[in-house]
Protein backbone atom coordinates (compact mmCIF):
# COMPACT_ATOMS: atom_id res chain seq x y z
CA UNK A 1 0.00 0.00 0.00
CA UNK A 2 1.44 3.32 -0.99
CA UNK A 3 -0.28 5.62 1.48
CA UNK A 4 0.06 4.61 5.13
CA UNK A 5 -2.82 5.68 7.38
CA UNK A 6 -0.59 6.35 10.35
CA UNK A 7 3.12 6.88 10.50
CA UNK A 8 4.72 7.29 13.87
CA UNK A 9 8.16 8.91 13.90
CA UNK A 10 10.48 9.17 16.89
CA UNK A 11 7.57 9.31 19.32
CA UNK A 12 8.54 9.85 22.96
CA UNK A 13 6.46 10.36 26.05
CA UNK A 14 7.50 11.03 29.59
CA UNK A 15 5.47 11.76 32.70
CA UNK A 16 7.78 14.12 34.56
CA UNK A 17 11.14 12.43 34.85
CA UNK A 18 9.64 9.03 34.12
CA UNK A 19 10.21 8.09 30.50
CA UNK A 20 7.45 5.79 29.25
CA UNK A 21 8.05 5.75 25.50
CA UNK A 22 11.40 6.16 23.78
CA UNK A 23 11.81 6.90 20.10
CA UNK A 24 8.95 4.79 18.74
CA UNK A 25 8.76 4.31 14.98
CA UNK A 26 6.17 2.34 13.14
CA UNK A 27 3.67 2.47 10.33
CA UNK A 28 0.05 1.41 10.03
CA UNK A 29 -1.06 0.57 6.51
CA UNK A 30 -4.56 0.11 5.25
CA UNK A 31 -5.91 -3.31 6.25
CA UNK A 32 -3.21 -4.00 8.84
CA UNK A 33 -4.10 -5.88 11.98
CA UNK A 34 -1.27 -5.12 14.37
CA UNK A 35 -0.98 -6.65 17.81
CA UNK A 36 1.11 -4.83 20.36
CA UNK A 37 2.35 -7.22 23.01
CA UNK A 38 4.68 -6.88 25.96
CA UNK A 39 4.80 -6.97 29.72
CA UNK A 40 2.68 -4.65 31.86
CA UNK A 41 4.31 -1.24 32.15
CA UNK A 42 6.16 -1.54 28.87
CA UNK A 43 4.25 1.45 27.44
CA UNK A 44 1.79 -0.35 25.15
CA UNK A 45 -1.30 1.43 26.41
CA UNK A 46 0.46 4.80 26.56
CA UNK A 47 1.46 4.35 22.92
CA UNK A 48 -2.16 3.71 21.96
CA UNK A 49 -3.35 6.66 24.03
CA UNK A 50 -0.76 8.88 22.36
CA UNK A 51 -1.98 7.79 18.94
CA UNK A 52 -5.51 8.86 19.90
CA UNK A 53 -4.12 12.06 21.50
CA UNK A 54 -5.56 11.14 24.89
CA UNK A 55 -1.97 11.72 25.99
CA UNK A 56 0.08 14.47 24.44
CA UNK A 57 3.37 13.10 23.12
CA UNK A 58 6.45 14.77 24.57
CA UNK A 59 8.18 14.75 21.20
CA UNK A 60 7.98 13.13 17.80
CA UNK A 61 5.44 13.01 15.02
CA UNK A 62 2.18 11.17 14.45
CA UNK A 63 1.41 11.48 10.76
CA UNK A 64 -2.18 10.79 9.81
CA UNK A 65 -2.23 10.73 6.00
CA UNK A 66 0.94 12.80 6.16
CA UNK A 67 -0.46 15.48 8.46
CA UNK A 68 1.20 15.75 11.84
CA UNK A 69 -1.62 15.45 14.39
CA UNK A 70 0.74 15.79 17.35
CA UNK A 71 1.29 19.46 16.47
CA UNK A 72 -0.49 21.78 18.86
CA UNK A 73 -2.76 23.53 16.34
CA UNK A 74 -4.47 20.34 15.22
CA UNK A 75 -8.21 19.91 15.74
CA UNK A 76 -8.02 16.85 17.98
CA UNK A 77 -11.77 16.01 18.06
CA UNK A 78 -11.90 16.02 14.26
CA UNK A 79 -8.93 13.64 14.06
CA UNK A 80 -10.30 11.37 16.78
CA UNK A 81 -13.54 10.91 14.86
CA UNK A 82 -11.49 9.05 12.21
CA UNK A 83 -9.65 6.92 14.74
CA UNK A 84 -11.91 4.77 16.90
CA UNK A 85 -10.89 3.49 20.29
CA UNK A 86 -12.11 0.63 22.46
CA UNK A 87 -11.09 0.74 26.11
CA UNK A 88 -10.27 -1.86 28.70
CA UNK A 89 -12.99 -0.48 30.97
CA UNK A 90 -15.55 -0.07 28.15
CA UNK A 91 -16.32 3.59 29.00
CA UNK A 92 -19.89 3.38 27.77
CA UNK A 93 -21.96 6.43 28.65
CA UNK A 94 -23.85 5.41 31.77
CA UNK A 95 -26.66 7.89 31.25
CA UNK A 96 -27.65 6.51 27.86
CA UNK A 97 -29.10 3.29 26.54
CA UNK A 98 -27.11 0.94 24.33
CA UNK A 99 -28.69 2.45 21.22
CA UNK A 100 -28.11 6.06 22.34
CA UNK A 101 -24.48 5.22 23.07
CA UNK A 102 -24.05 4.29 19.44
CA UNK A 103 -26.01 7.27 18.10
CA UNK A 104 -24.69 10.25 20.03
CA UNK A 105 -21.34 10.49 18.25
CA UNK A 106 -22.89 10.16 14.82
CA UNK A 107 -25.42 12.89 15.57
CA UNK A 108 -23.18 15.37 17.39
CA UNK A 109 -19.85 14.82 15.65
CA UNK A 110 -20.79 13.59 12.17
CA UNK A 111 -24.04 15.64 12.19
CA UNK A 112 -26.10 12.77 10.87
CA UNK A 113 -29.87 12.86 11.19
CA UNK A 114 -31.47 10.88 13.99
CA UNK A 115 -32.99 8.38 11.57
CA UNK A 116 -29.67 7.81 9.77
CA UNK A 117 -27.80 7.49 13.04
CA UNK A 118 -30.32 4.99 14.33
CA UNK A 119 -30.22 2.88 11.20
CA UNK A 120 -26.43 2.86 11.18
CA UNK A 121 -26.22 2.09 14.89
CA UNK A 122 -28.62 -0.83 14.45
CA UNK A 123 -26.48 -2.18 11.63
CA UNK A 124 -23.37 -2.33 13.82
CA UNK A 125 -25.21 -3.48 16.93
CA UNK A 126 -26.59 -6.37 14.92
CA UNK A 127 -23.10 -7.11 13.70
CA UNK A 128 -21.80 -7.52 17.26
CA UNK A 129 -24.94 -9.43 18.27
CA UNK A 130 -26.32 -6.76 20.58
CA UNK A 131 -29.37 -5.69 18.60
CA UNK A 132 -31.88 -7.18 21.07
CA UNK A 133 -30.43 -5.10 23.90
CA UNK A 134 -30.80 -1.61 22.47
CA UNK A 135 -33.02 -0.44 25.34
CA UNK A 136 -30.70 -1.61 28.10
CA UNK A 137 -28.54 0.73 30.15
CA UNK A 138 -24.83 -0.16 30.46
CA UNK A 139 -25.25 -1.12 34.13
CA UNK A 140 -27.78 -3.78 33.13
CA UNK A 141 -25.59 -5.82 30.78
CA UNK A 142 -22.53 -8.02 31.27
CA UNK A 143 -18.92 -7.05 30.63
CA UNK A 144 -18.65 -8.91 27.36
CA UNK A 145 -21.87 -7.32 26.16
CA UNK A 146 -20.61 -3.88 27.20
CA UNK A 147 -17.42 -4.38 25.25
CA UNK A 148 -19.35 -5.48 22.17
CA UNK A 149 -21.50 -2.35 22.44
CA UNK A 150 -18.32 -0.29 22.79
CA UNK A 151 -17.02 -1.84 19.60
CA UNK A 152 -20.31 -1.06 17.84
CA UNK A 153 -20.12 2.52 19.13
CA UNK A 154 -16.64 2.91 17.66
CA UNK A 155 -17.66 1.25 14.38
CA UNK A 156 -20.72 3.45 14.01
CA UNK A 157 -18.37 6.40 13.50
CA UNK A 158 -16.95 4.53 10.51
CA UNK A 159 -13.33 5.09 11.52
CA UNK A 160 -10.37 4.38 9.29
CA UNK A 161 -8.52 2.60 12.02
CA UNK A 162 -9.68 1.11 15.27
CA UNK A 163 -7.53 1.05 18.41
CA UNK A 164 -8.14 -1.59 21.06
CA UNK A 165 -6.64 -1.03 24.50
CA UNK A 166 -6.62 -4.44 26.18
CA UNK A 167 -10.25 -5.05 25.23
CA UNK A 168 -10.57 -8.37 27.06
CA UNK A 169 -8.43 -7.75 30.16
CA UNK A 170 -11.34 -6.67 32.35
CA UNK A 171 -13.58 -9.55 31.31
CA UNK A 172 -14.41 -12.82 32.99
CA UNK A 173 -12.77 -15.73 31.11
CA UNK A 174 -16.05 -16.98 29.66
CA UNK A 175 -16.74 -13.58 28.08
CA UNK A 176 -13.37 -13.18 26.40
CA UNK A 177 -14.38 -15.42 23.51
CA UNK A 178 -17.41 -13.42 22.42
CA UNK A 179 -15.36 -10.22 22.17
CA UNK A 180 -12.43 -11.86 20.41
CA UNK A 181 -14.70 -13.46 17.83
CA UNK A 182 -16.20 -10.06 17.02
CA UNK A 183 -12.69 -8.68 16.59
CA UNK A 184 -11.67 -11.62 14.45
CA UNK A 185 -14.70 -11.03 12.25
CA UNK A 186 -13.71 -7.36 11.85
CA UNK A 187 -10.16 -8.34 10.92
CA UNK A 188 -11.50 -10.72 8.30
CA UNK A 189 -13.56 -7.91 6.79
CA UNK A 190 -10.45 -5.80 6.31
CA UNK A 191 -10.78 -3.35 9.19
CA UNK A 192 -7.49 -1.69 10.06
CA UNK A 193 -6.83 -2.50 13.69
CA UNK A 194 -4.23 -1.80 16.34
CA UNK A 195 -4.66 -4.10 19.29
CA UNK A 196 -2.87 -3.97 22.62
CA UNK A 197 -3.45 -7.42 24.01
CA UNK A 198 -2.35 -10.19 26.31
CA UNK A 199 -4.24 -12.75 24.21
CA UNK A 200 -1.31 -14.44 22.49
CA UNK A 201 -3.54 -16.70 20.43
CA UNK A 202 -5.25 -13.66 18.97
CA UNK A 203 -1.90 -11.99 18.24
CA UNK A 204 -0.58 -15.12 16.56
CA UNK A 205 -3.63 -16.18 14.55
CA UNK A 206 -5.48 -12.98 13.70
CA UNK A 207 -2.92 -10.20 13.31
CA UNK A 208 -0.65 -9.88 10.34
CA UNK A 209 1.98 -7.93 12.28
CA UNK A 210 3.15 -8.11 15.86
CA UNK A 211 5.00 -5.41 17.75
CA UNK A 212 6.79 -6.50 20.90
CA UNK A 213 7.44 -3.69 23.35
CA UNK A 214 9.76 -3.74 26.30
CA UNK A 215 10.63 -0.88 28.66
CA UNK A 216 9.26 1.84 26.43
CA UNK A 217 10.90 0.83 23.18
CA UNK A 218 9.86 -1.41 20.30
CA UNK A 219 12.07 -4.37 20.96
CA UNK A 220 11.10 -6.36 17.92
CA UNK A 221 8.46 -6.22 15.22
CA UNK A 222 7.56 -8.38 12.28
CA UNK A 223 4.94 -10.69 10.87
CA UNK A 224 3.16 -12.79 13.47
CA UNK A 225 4.88 -15.85 12.05
CA UNK A 226 8.32 -14.30 12.49
CA UNK A 227 7.70 -13.18 16.04
CA UNK A 228 6.06 -16.35 17.28
CA UNK A 229 8.10 -18.93 15.43
CA UNK A 230 11.44 -17.31 15.03
CA UNK A 231 11.95 -14.42 17.44
CA UNK A 232 15.33 -12.74 17.05
CA UNK A 233 15.77 -11.05 20.43
CA UNK A 234 16.35 -12.81 23.71
CA UNK A 235 13.75 -10.59 25.47
CA UNK A 236 11.07 -11.61 22.96
CA UNK A 237 11.90 -15.26 23.48
CA UNK A 238 11.77 -14.87 27.27
CA UNK A 239 8.42 -13.10 27.09
CA UNK A 240 6.85 -15.63 24.76
CA UNK A 241 8.19 -18.65 26.64
CA UNK A 242 6.12 -17.62 29.65
CA UNK A 243 2.98 -18.01 27.53
CA UNK A 244 4.10 -21.23 25.89
CA UNK A 245 4.11 -23.05 29.18
CA UNK A 246 0.42 -22.47 29.72
CA UNK B 1 -55.50 19.69 78.69
CA UNK B 2 -57.07 23.07 78.95
CA UNK B 3 -54.06 24.75 77.50
CA UNK B 4 -54.39 22.79 74.26
CA UNK B 5 -58.02 23.79 73.91
CA UNK B 6 -57.02 27.42 74.32
CA UNK B 7 -54.21 26.97 71.83
CA UNK B 8 -56.62 25.47 69.33
CA UNK B 9 -59.03 28.35 69.80
CA UNK B 10 -56.27 30.91 69.40
CA UNK B 11 -54.96 29.28 66.26
CA UNK B 12 -58.46 29.12 64.84
CA UNK B 13 -59.00 32.77 65.66
CA UNK B 14 -55.72 33.81 64.03
CA UNK B 15 -56.40 31.71 61.01
CA UNK B 16 -59.96 33.02 60.57
CA UNK B 17 -58.78 36.57 60.75
CA UNK B 18 -55.41 36.42 58.99
CA UNK B 19 -55.52 33.35 56.73
CA UNK B 20 -55.01 35.41 53.59
CA UNK B 21 -51.97 37.13 55.12
CA UNK B 22 -50.41 33.80 56.13
CA UNK B 23 -51.12 32.33 52.71
CA UNK B 24 -49.61 35.36 51.02
CA UNK B 25 -46.54 34.90 53.19
CA UNK B 26 -46.29 31.25 52.26
CA UNK B 27 -46.58 32.20 48.62
CA UNK B 28 -43.80 34.81 48.91
CA UNK B 29 -41.52 32.39 50.73
CA UNK B 30 -42.17 29.56 48.34
CA UNK B 31 -41.79 31.60 45.17
CA UNK B 32 -38.59 33.25 46.43
CA UNK B 33 -37.12 29.90 47.52
CA UNK B 34 -38.00 28.06 44.32
CA UNK B 35 -36.89 30.80 41.94
CA UNK B 36 -33.68 31.50 43.86
CA UNK B 37 -32.79 27.83 44.11
CA UNK B 38 -33.28 27.51 40.38
CA UNK B 39 -31.24 30.62 39.56
CA UNK B 40 -28.66 29.62 42.16
CA UNK B 41 -28.31 26.25 40.46
CA UNK B 42 -27.74 27.98 37.13
CA UNK B 43 -25.05 30.17 38.71
CA UNK B 44 -23.53 27.10 40.37
CA UNK B 45 -23.63 25.13 37.14
CA UNK B 46 -21.97 27.96 35.27
CA UNK B 47 -19.24 28.38 37.89
CA UNK B 48 -18.77 24.64 38.29
CA UNK B 49 -18.30 24.18 34.54
CA UNK B 50 -15.90 27.11 34.26
CA UNK B 51 -13.99 25.71 37.20
CA UNK B 52 -13.44 22.34 35.55
CA UNK B 53 -12.37 23.38 32.06
CA UNK B 54 -9.11 21.49 31.65
CA UNK B 55 -5.99 23.22 30.40
CA UNK B 56 -2.56 21.82 29.74
CA UNK B 57 0.90 23.19 29.24
CA UNK B 58 0.33 23.04 25.50
CA UNK B 59 -2.47 25.61 25.52
CA UNK B 60 -1.52 29.16 24.68
CA UNK B 61 -0.67 31.49 27.55
CA UNK B 62 -3.78 33.65 27.06
CA UNK B 63 -6.13 30.71 27.60
CA UNK B 64 -4.14 29.51 30.58
CA UNK B 65 -4.08 32.97 32.16
CA UNK B 66 -7.81 33.44 31.55
CA UNK B 67 -8.77 30.09 33.07
CA UNK B 68 -6.54 30.67 36.08
CA UNK B 69 -8.10 34.09 36.62
CA UNK B 70 -11.62 32.66 36.33
CA UNK B 71 -10.84 29.99 38.90
CA UNK B 72 -9.46 32.54 41.34
CA UNK B 73 -12.49 34.83 40.92
CA UNK B 74 -14.91 31.95 41.47
CA UNK B 75 -12.95 30.87 44.52
CA UNK B 76 -13.23 34.37 46.00
CA UNK B 77 -16.96 34.50 45.25
CA UNK B 78 -17.57 31.12 46.85
CA UNK B 79 -15.53 31.86 49.97
CA UNK B 80 -17.09 35.28 50.55
CA UNK B 81 -20.72 34.26 50.13
CA UNK B 82 -20.36 30.92 51.84
CA UNK B 83 -18.39 32.41 54.68
CA UNK B 84 -20.71 35.25 55.75
CA UNK B 85 -24.28 35.12 57.11
CA UNK B 86 -26.99 35.64 54.51
CA UNK B 87 -28.76 38.11 56.81
CA UNK B 88 -25.65 40.29 56.70
CA UNK B 89 -25.30 39.92 52.93
CA UNK B 90 -28.87 41.20 52.57
CA UNK B 91 -28.13 44.26 54.69
CA UNK B 92 -24.82 44.97 52.98
CA UNK B 93 -26.31 44.79 49.50
CA UNK B 94 -29.57 46.56 50.31
CA UNK B 95 -27.97 49.49 52.12
CA UNK B 96 -24.57 49.31 50.47
CA UNK B 97 -25.75 50.10 46.96
CA UNK B 98 -27.28 53.51 47.80
CA UNK B 99 -24.39 54.23 50.17
CA UNK B 100 -21.73 53.77 47.48
CA UNK B 101 -23.71 55.51 44.74
CA UNK B 102 -24.46 58.54 46.86
CA UNK B 103 -28.14 57.59 47.17
CA UNK B 104 -28.66 57.78 43.40
CA UNK B 105 -29.17 54.05 42.91
CA UNK B 106 -31.35 52.19 45.35
CA UNK B 107 -33.46 49.10 45.15
CA UNK B 108 -36.94 50.03 43.96
CA UNK B 109 -38.17 46.61 44.84
CA UNK B 110 -37.26 44.72 47.98
CA UNK B 111 -38.21 41.56 46.13
CA UNK B 112 -35.42 42.18 43.62
CA UNK B 113 -32.85 42.64 46.38
CA UNK B 114 -33.99 39.52 48.23
CA UNK B 115 -33.94 37.61 44.96
CA UNK B 116 -30.36 38.73 44.27
CA UNK B 117 -29.06 37.91 47.72
CA UNK B 118 -30.60 34.45 47.99
CA UNK B 119 -29.68 33.50 44.42
CA UNK B 120 -26.07 34.57 44.78
CA UNK B 121 -25.82 32.82 48.12
CA UNK B 122 -27.27 29.58 46.74
CA UNK B 123 -24.99 29.88 43.71
CA UNK B 124 -21.93 29.91 45.96
CA UNK B 125 -22.94 26.65 47.61
CA UNK B 126 -23.99 25.07 44.32
CA UNK B 127 -20.72 26.02 42.59
CA UNK B 128 -18.87 23.68 44.92
CA UNK B 129 -21.53 20.97 44.65
CA UNK B 130 -21.42 21.07 40.86
CA UNK B 131 -17.63 20.98 40.85
CA UNK B 132 -17.77 17.96 43.14
CA UNK B 133 -20.42 16.35 40.95
CA UNK B 134 -18.33 16.81 37.83
CA UNK B 135 -15.07 15.49 39.28
CA UNK B 136 -16.90 12.51 40.76
CA UNK B 137 -17.70 11.21 37.26
CA UNK B 138 -15.27 8.52 36.11
CA UNK B 139 -12.64 10.05 33.77
CA UNK B 140 -13.34 7.07 31.49
CA UNK B 141 -16.62 8.74 30.54
CA UNK B 142 -14.73 11.77 29.25
CA UNK B 143 -12.23 9.56 27.44
CA UNK B 144 -15.01 7.55 25.84
CA UNK B 145 -16.59 10.75 24.56
CA UNK B 146 -13.29 12.21 23.39
CA UNK B 147 -12.45 8.98 21.56
CA UNK B 148 -15.49 9.34 19.30
CA UNK B 149 -14.53 12.92 18.52
CA UNK B 150 -16.77 14.88 20.86
CA UNK B 151 -15.57 18.33 21.91
CA UNK B 152 -15.26 19.41 25.53
CA UNK B 153 -18.66 21.15 25.47
CA UNK B 154 -20.43 18.26 23.78
CA UNK B 155 -18.94 15.89 26.33
CA UNK B 156 -20.06 18.13 29.16
CA UNK B 157 -23.61 18.64 27.93
CA UNK B 158 -24.43 15.13 26.77
CA UNK B 159 -22.33 12.88 28.99
CA UNK B 160 -20.90 14.47 32.13
CA UNK B 161 -23.54 16.94 33.27
CA UNK B 162 -26.53 14.56 33.05
CA UNK B 163 -24.67 12.16 35.32
CA UNK B 164 -23.29 14.89 37.57
CA UNK B 165 -26.74 16.46 37.96
CA UNK B 166 -28.19 13.12 38.97
CA UNK B 167 -25.49 12.87 41.62
CA UNK B 168 -26.01 16.37 43.02
CA UNK B 169 -29.81 16.24 42.98
CA UNK B 170 -29.90 15.53 46.73
CA UNK B 171 -27.74 18.65 47.17
CA UNK B 172 -30.18 20.72 45.13
CA UNK B 173 -32.97 19.41 47.32
CA UNK B 174 -30.99 20.34 50.39
CA UNK B 175 -30.58 23.86 49.08
CA UNK B 176 -34.27 24.23 48.27
CA UNK B 177 -35.22 23.21 51.78
CA UNK B 178 -32.58 25.45 53.33
CA UNK B 179 -33.86 28.31 51.19
CA UNK B 180 -37.48 27.76 52.20
CA UNK B 181 -36.41 28.20 55.82
CA UNK B 182 -33.62 30.73 55.44
CA UNK B 183 -35.50 33.22 53.28
CA UNK B 184 -37.01 34.18 56.65
CA UNK B 185 -33.93 36.33 57.26
CA UNK B 186 -35.02 38.54 54.37
CA UNK B 187 -37.48 40.16 56.76
CA UNK B 188 -34.46 42.19 57.90
CA UNK B 189 -34.75 44.32 54.76
CA UNK B 190 -38.54 44.38 54.96
CA UNK B 191 -39.38 41.55 52.62
CA UNK B 192 -42.77 40.23 53.71
CA UNK B 193 -42.34 36.48 53.53
CA UNK B 194 -43.95 33.91 55.81
CA UNK B 195 -41.96 34.75 58.94
CA UNK B 196 -42.39 38.51 58.50
CA UNK B 197 -46.16 37.94 58.53
CA UNK B 198 -45.78 36.36 61.95
CA UNK B 199 -44.02 39.45 63.23
CA UNK B 200 -46.67 41.73 61.78
CA UNK B 201 -49.59 39.77 63.20
CA UNK B 202 -48.12 39.27 66.66
CA UNK B 203 -47.42 43.01 66.72
CA UNK B 204 -51.16 43.62 66.94
CA UNK B 205 -52.52 40.42 68.49
CA UNK B 206 -49.72 39.51 70.94
CA UNK B 207 -50.56 35.82 70.27
CA UNK B 208 -46.90 34.86 69.95
CA UNK B 209 -47.09 31.13 70.55
CA UNK B 210 -50.22 30.31 68.54
CA UNK B 211 -48.87 32.25 65.58
CA UNK B 212 -45.50 30.52 65.91
CA UNK B 213 -47.32 27.18 65.91
CA UNK B 214 -48.99 28.11 62.62
CA UNK B 215 -45.58 29.06 61.24
CA UNK B 216 -44.04 25.77 62.34
CA UNK B 217 -46.80 23.76 60.71
CA UNK B 218 -46.57 25.90 57.57
CA UNK B 219 -42.80 25.56 57.18
CA UNK B 220 -42.84 21.83 57.91
CA UNK B 221 -45.60 21.28 55.35
CA UNK B 222 -43.62 23.16 52.71
CA UNK B 223 -40.40 21.28 53.34
CA UNK B 224 -42.13 17.88 53.47
CA UNK B 225 -43.80 18.53 50.13
CA UNK B 226 -40.47 19.67 48.69
CA UNK B 227 -38.75 16.51 49.95
CA UNK B 228 -41.45 14.33 48.48
CA UNK B 229 -41.35 15.99 45.06
CA UNK B 230 -37.55 15.81 44.95
CA UNK B 231 -37.60 12.13 45.81
CA UNK B 232 -40.00 11.54 42.93
CA UNK B 233 -37.76 13.46 40.52
CA UNK B 234 -34.78 11.41 41.69
CA UNK B 235 -36.66 8.19 41.04
CA UNK B 236 -37.63 9.38 37.61
CA UNK B 237 -34.05 10.32 36.72
CA UNK B 238 -32.85 6.93 37.88
CA UNK B 239 -34.85 5.40 35.04
CA UNK B 240 -36.38 2.00 34.77
CA UNK B 241 -34.72 -0.97 36.46
CA UNK B 242 -35.66 -3.28 33.64
CA UNK B 243 -35.46 -3.18 29.90
CA UNK B 244 -37.30 -4.82 27.04
CA UNK B 245 -35.48 -7.08 24.64
CA UNK B 246 -36.34 -6.21 21.10
CA UNK B 247 -36.88 -9.31 19.09
CA UNK B 248 -36.89 -9.05 15.35
CA UNK B 249 -34.97 -12.24 14.76
CA UNK B 250 -36.59 -15.25 16.39
CA UNK B 251 -33.38 -17.25 16.04
CA UNK B 252 -31.62 -15.10 18.60
CA UNK B 253 -33.81 -15.99 21.53
CA UNK B 254 -32.40 -14.62 24.71
CA UNK B 255 -32.65 -16.19 28.13
CA UNK B 256 -35.95 -15.67 29.90
CA UNK B 257 -37.99 -14.75 26.86
CA UNK B 258 -39.31 -18.20 26.02
CA UNK B 259 -42.00 -20.28 27.67
CA UNK B 260 -42.37 -24.01 27.95
CA UNK B 261 -45.58 -24.61 26.06
CA UNK B 262 -44.84 -28.18 25.08
CA UNK B 263 -45.29 -29.59 28.48
CA UNK B 264 -48.01 -27.63 30.31
CA UNK B 265 -47.74 -29.86 33.36
CA UNK B 266 -44.26 -28.50 33.97
CA UNK B 267 -45.66 -25.01 34.14
CA UNK B 268 -48.43 -26.04 36.48
CA UNK B 269 -46.00 -27.79 38.74
CA UNK B 270 -43.71 -24.82 38.80
CA UNK B 271 -46.57 -22.49 39.61
CA UNK B 272 -47.54 -24.72 42.50
CA UNK B 273 -44.01 -24.71 43.78
CA UNK B 274 -43.95 -20.96 43.50
CA UNK B 275 -47.19 -20.84 45.46
CA UNK B 276 -45.86 -23.10 48.16
CA UNK B 277 -42.77 -21.05 48.79
CA UNK B 278 -44.85 -17.98 49.54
Amino acid sequence: MSDPILQINHLSKSFGAHVVLKDIDFTVNHGDVISIIGASGSGKSTLLRCINLLETPTSGQILYHEHDVAASHVNAPEYRSHVGMVFQSFNLFNNMTVLENCMIGQMKVLKRSKADARENAMKYLAKVGMAPYINAKPRQISGGQKQRVAIARALAMEPEVLLFDEPTSALDPEMVGEVLSVMQQLAKEGMTMLVVTHEMAFARDVSNRVVFMSEGVICEQGSSKQIFENPQKQQTRDFLSRFRKN
Amino acid sequence: MNVFVTLGQDIARLWNEYASLYLNGIWSTLSLAVICTFVGCLIGLFCGILNTIPYSKNDNCFKRFFLRLVRILIQIYVEVFRGTPMILQAVVIYYGLPYFTNQTIRFNSIWLCAFLVVSINTGAYMAESVRGGIISIDPGQTEGAKAIGMTHWQTMIHVILPQALRNILPQIGNNLIINIKDTSVMSIIGFTEFFAIHKNITGTTYLYFPSAAIEMIGYLTLTLIASFILRQIEKKMEGSDTYELTQDDMLTLAAGTYRLDKNPEDLVERNLEGGNTK
